[in-house]
């Protein structure tokens, strides 16, 4: 471990404080101090963190980065350089630009009376008593030190609330842009609220609208309350020269559900941390993600699912397709806690690879404190289906379409858990073409990257 | 429309077939039979395409065209049709998205323009009417979740779809009850042309009741010790392989 590296951030974070401060809110502010102190206790993680073991994210903090410029103004002209290019996909639109709240581009008279939809730091000055009870109350800022470098620098990001009894008819969709002449390190900081009884899709599309290089750490905090039903669905394609540690933690209450999808599709080094607890009875969680890789991408996604209640089911599902020298890992741990009888959880990691080179580690944990419980889980690592291939090539279909048309039925059982019906259908394009080793971004972006 | 002249071929350098010859002219239906481990579905695999077989000498023509030179789905697309004896579950790929894909496919091969979707969909009722396949089994993945019965019948739907010059039935009899036997038997006949051919691999008799073959061919130990008409299946059928080899002095 670098003591020097560790030092620099230190560093980094003692530079910033007071800007950082300036523009962010006292609620945020008032956490400052012990995610600094935690960072500083802990430090970065190294490959002998056995939660980073195989996701090394030093080689990544040692470059040189700058953090966002927070007295500069905004670019404004982001609508001419950003389109969404789902089609069919009518939303309500948020934008954040470099880790903060950009615009709220949806029609906020037809939202359901009390929603709130806007920048953490503005929303937690406006109504501290609907931010207050969750903010950094999930957030392991203690055990996982760059969940506590987003809490020392964090100085902004979305507040979601979405009030009891609401039913939202249209997903809010959040897209993430980053852009800017330098490299860049984003911290943003997301909470949502689906409060009782509510029920909503949100659509998160991470984009990079510039060539350079970025580094976003990001931490989300989500909260489903009783009988609620939250879908949480993230596209991760930025390009290949931009990385991000995404940390999610759910808190599910009784009989609620939170269903979420991650879309790996472009990226270079990706870590996605998803901690789910169902604290109630009647919880559950769907959790899955697919994730496409090529040259040297990385894609790490790492889970822990806590049933600390009776009668909770979570199902997990996760897959990646693996082209040249590029790798992915999958760690997903199920802790049953000694009162979550009755549970049922089941895990599925599996990996397809289509090189040598490239290569998938898959690590099933259960810990399980409960007697009368169901659980199982299985990983797969292995490669396309000659039997299969065979077969097809017999009726007529060449190796490659064949190969392609394995590829995608592969892909297609985690896309066939996405409930937004034309975000699917353009997740089955991106992917398809993806696959076809066509550029997949979405067609109306400016950049031309790699 | 096929010739075989002396196909020798060997799996991780075990000779299977050890010379066989064979010739099928259009309009023709040829039956093979021959014990377990005789070579059968070997010549199917080997006829296919299927690369874990070698061929290490012999020749073998389809359509005046050497078949060794064309990948096996270029075999396909020239009108080679294989109903596998264990067809494969492929999840995730629905039945009328890889039936699409195959049928145009082949039609591009020929010259022919890509079906519009409704007119796919017309053809693909119509042969499902024509093997008694069940409706919902095209909604499904290929073969996945199929009962042994359904994924023959699945394969002759796949040839009713396909058209093609020559089909190779292998085994396509075992594990079916009389029922199912006699649609898939029903469906074979009535695609059968003057212009195509088919060779039925099988152990028994019983399928060539419905199938009623030209020619039967006798395959012991990788040749073909001895042909014949209907009749000699159904010699075979009552006096067993035993008399084969004791007549062949095998």
């Amino acid at each position: 471990m670098s003591t020097d590296l560790n030092q620099k951030y230190d560093q980094l974070i003692a530079d910033n404080l007071d800007n950082v401060q300036a523009h962010s809110s006292n609620l945020l502010n008032s956490y400052r101090k012990d995610a600094q102190q935690a960072f500083h206790k802990n430090g970065l993680p190294s490959i002998k963190n056995e939660d980073y073991k195989y996701t090394n994210v030093l080689p990544l903090y040692k470059q040189d980065w700058n953090l966002p410029q927070l007295e500069k103004e905004l670019p404004m002209n982001i609508n001419e350089i950003f389109r969404c290019d789902v089609p069919n996909l009518d939303t309500d639109l948020v934008l954040t630009v470099n880790g903060r709240f950009h615009e709220f581009q949806g029609n906020a008279d037809k939202l359901p009376e009390g929603t709130i939809i806007g920048g953490l730091a503005e929303m937690s000055e406006k109504y501290p008593e609907i931010v207050k009870p969750y903010l950094f109350q999930q957030a392991e800022q203690d055990t996982d030190s760059l969940v506590a470098l987003n809490g020392a620098l964090a100085v902004d990001g979305l507040f979601i609330y979405i009030p009891r009894n609401a039913v939202f008819e249209k997903p809010i969709q959040i897209v993430n842009l980053l852009l800017g002449e330098r490299p860049l390190l984003t911290h943003k900081r997301n909470l949502v609220v689906a409060d009782e009884n509510a029920q909503s899709q949100i659509v998160i599309c991470d984009h990079t609208l510039s060539a350079e290089r970025f580094f976003d750490n990001s931490v989300t905090e989500v909260v489903v309350k009783q009988n609620a039903r939250l879908e949480y669905y993230n596209i991760q394609n930025q390009h290949n020269g931009s990385s991000q540690i995404s940390s999610l933690f759910a808190n599910v209450h009784r009989d609620a559900t939170f269903h979420t999808s991650t879309i790996s599709l472009h990226g270079g080094l990706i870590r996605n941390n998803l901690r789910i607890s169902l604290l109630e009875e009647g919880a559950h969680a769907d959790a899955s993600g697919l994730s496409l890789t090529d040259r040297e991408q990385h894609v790490d996604n790492h889970t822990y699912i806590d049933h600390k209640a009776a009668n909770c089911t979570s199902n997990q599902f996760f897959k990646s397709v693996l082209d040249d020298k590029s790798s992915t890992a999958f760690t997903g741990r199920i802790m049953v806690q000694p009162d979550a009888q009755q549970t049922n959880a089941y895990q599925s990691n599996k990996s397809l690879l289509l090189t040598d080179d490239a290569s998938s580690n898959s690590r099933p944990q259960l810990e399980i404190y409960a007697d009368d419980v169901k659980c199982s889980h299985g990983a797969t690592t292995g490669q396309i289906d000659e039997e299969a291939l065979f077969y097809m090539r017999q009726r007529g279909i060449n190796q490659r379409e064949a190969r392609l048309l394995l590829m995608f039925a592969f892909a297609y059982e985690v896309i066939d858990k996405i409930n937004v019906e034309p975000l699917a259908l353009r997740i089955e394009d991106l992917v398809n073409k993806r696959l076809r080793g066509e550029l997949s971004r979405c067609n109306n972006c400016e950049i031309k990257c790699q | 429309m096929l010739s075989i002249k002396n196909l020798h071929a060997s799996i991780e350098g075990q000779e299977i077939l050890k010379g066989i010859n064979l010739d099928v002219k259009p309009g023709e239906i040829h039956a093979i039979m021959g014990p377990n481990g005789s070579g059968k579905s070997t010549l199917a695999s080997v006829l296919a395409g299927r690369d874990i077989f070698e061929v290490t000498e012999g020749e073998v023509t389809f359509q005046g065209e050497d078949l060794f030179d064309k990948e096996p789905d270029e075999r396909a697309k020239d009108g080679l049709f294989l109903s596998f004896q264990y067809p494969v579950e492929i999840p995730g790929v629905s039945m009328v998205n890889f039936m699409r894909t195959a049928v145009n496919e082949i039609r591009k091969h020929r010259g022919q323009e890509e079906l519009k979707s409704s007119d796919f969909l017309k053809v693909l009722r119509e042969k499902k009417a024509l093997v008694e396949i069940d409706s919902k089994l095209t909604n499904r993945s290929v073969n996945e979740g199929f009962s042994g019965g359904e994924k023959k019948k699945n394969e002759i739907f796949q040839m009713a779809m396909l058209e093609p010059k020559l089909s190779i039935l292998d085994e396509t009899d075992s594990g079916l009850d009389i029922d199912a036997l006699r649609i898939v038997a029903n469906g074979v006949n009535k695609l059968k042309t003057k212009d195509n051919a088919t060779i039925v691999i099988t152990h028994y008799q019983r399928l060539l009741d419905y199938i009623v073959p030209d020619h039967v061919h006798i395959l012991y130990d990788g040749k073909i010790v001895k042909s014949g008409d209907k009749q000699l299946a159904v010699d075979l059928e009552q006096h067993g392989y035993e008399w084969v080899k004791k007549e062949m002095a095998l």
